[in-house]
């Protein structure tokens, strides 16, 4: 075990080491970008919304006493999807999606010999291969994690209206009521370091 | 001239190169011969440290590579050329670029020149039009061809090549031995290949390693190969019928 994390942290170590130029790390940090958030905001937003759709319903549903006001649902709802719910769920979606094809991408390199034929050119394979795309994952997981916490908040307005538990202007009054800022910052400091774990112990 | 003394590599128990020694000379083809399994590819990788020798030193040209710094080590492997088995291209790159590649990141001259050299090398290998096309349209010789294109764009002082014919055809296989006789004569490059096929042995060997069980167990030249007197080496030799017939006339 301890072998496996001195492992991780040389392999750390390397990422940077013998760069090549910044020019050349601008366009594989911008495609990576492209790979890592881009092809996977529809499932971020299709899973953000049932999230916040389903905390919705069963907060609702849990909340017997007549005397707790109905915004108390939007307030549960936002402490929860935001702080909670978007960061560490899409952190596990995120492992599955971009995670497993950053393995499985950089496993079938080393099997035809792609990482090798980049090592012999004298260049770092690690930091060609690996740098760009632990930047782009924590650049691109934490907008992810913004767009799941805002999609999770109007999926719950959505299943709230429809299905008549809370009227709008409850909703909107329990998202802004008691809000503390710092909720934000703790839900992308979280993205950022899930970013960085899930895209480097992919790699 | 790439010199190479007394490596000796293992993995775990296994003892793979037992303190093999050898120099490959410039401007030849240098072939390192022998049955699968007998650590060739090892050698070989030993050799541009893809695989870190236990053991033993390699020169480049009086360059301590096995205990240079990291920038010898970089310098030299930007003098290195290397083909690989399955060609290794990059499947996510065209032809162009994936010859391109080693320009992008190694050289320092304008796009236009970049432009040209990757022209030139492509049509040196015969694939003058195949810029656009993605490695998943090439046969397994376009692939091999499109290797030794980029092997040799940064114009390198050594060529490495591991089993440039496996899975050609003989024909394609005398091709592609004649462009890396070619290019090594051309370039004045030290060539060295990996190869278990005695077609290349006899067509382009002119300096040859043998390998048997990790050891080197002779050293010559195409001409010298059938008469060495080593029986190892004739049973790799002879194993062959058309060879075998060869003998037997």
């Amino acid at each position: 075990m301890l072998k496996e994390v001195g492992k991780y942290f040389i392999f750390l170590g390397n990422l940077f080491v013998r760069r090549e130029k910044y020019r050349i790390y601008h366009k594989l940090v911008f495609d990576e970008c492209m790979l890592i958030g881009i092809d996977s905001i529809f499932l971020f937003v299709l899973v953000s919304t049932f999230m916040g759709a389903v905390t919705t319903v069963q907060t609702a549903y849990n909340m017997v006493a007549p005397y707790i006001p109905d915004y108390v649902i939007s307030q549960v709802v936002r402490e929860m999807t935001v702080l909670e719910l978007a960061p560490t769920v899409m952190a596990i979606i995120f492992a599955g999606k971009v995670g497993s094809s950053m393995a499985s991408g950089i496993g079938t390199m080393r099997i035809t010999e792609q990482i090798d034929a980049i090592e012999v050119m004298g260049i770092n394979s690690i930091t060609y291969l690996v740098l760009p795309k632990i930047v782009a994952s924590v650049i691109m997981f934490p907008i992810l994690v913004i767009v799941s916490g805002v999609c999770s908040m109007m999926g719950g307005y959505l299943i709230g209206i429809i299905t008549n538990i809370i009227s709008p202007q409850d909703y909107i009054y329990g998202i802004r009521f008691m809000f503390n800022p710092f909720t934000i910052t703790f839900a992308l400091i979280k993205a950022f370091v899930f970013g960085f774990l899930v895209s480097s112990i992919s790699s | 001239m790439i010199e190479v003394q007394n490596i000796s590599k293992s993995f775990g128990d296994k003892q793979i190169l037992k303190s093999v020694s050898g120099t490959f000379e410039k401007g030849k083809s240098n072939l390192i011969i022998g049955a699968s399994g007998t650590g060739k590819s090892v050698l070989l990788k030993c050799i541009v440290e893809l695989v870190i020798p236990d053991e033993g030193i390699v020169t480049y040209d009086k360059r301590n590579f096995t205990q240079g710094d990291k920038k010898l080590k970089t310098a030299v492997r930007r003098d290195i050329g290397m083909l690989f088995q399955g060609g290794a291209l990059f499947d996510s790159m065209t032809v162009g670029e994936n010859v391109r590649f080693p320009l992008e990141l190694l050289a320092i001259m304008p796009k236009d020149e970049k432009d040209d050299r990757v022209n030139f090398c492509l049509q040196r290998v015969g694939l003058k039009n195949a810029n656009k096309k993605m490695p998943s349209e090439l046969s397994g010789g376009m692939r091999k061809r499109v290797g030794i294109a980029r092997a040799i764009v940064n114009n390198p002082k050594y060529l490495f090549c591991d089993e440039p014919n496996s899975g050609l055809d003989p024909q394609t296989s005398i091709l592609i031995d004649d462009l890396i006789e070619d290019i090594t004569e051309d370039y004045d490059m030290t060539t060295v290949v990996v190869t278990h096929d005695m077609n290349s042995v006899i067509g382009i060997g002119h300096k040859i390693i043998f390998i048997y069980q990790g050891q080197k167990l002779w050293e010559g030249s195409k001409d010298e190969i059938t008469h060495s007197g080593v029986k190892e080496l004739d049973d790799f030799v002879f194993a062959n019928k058309a060879m075998n017939s060869l003998r037997e006339k």
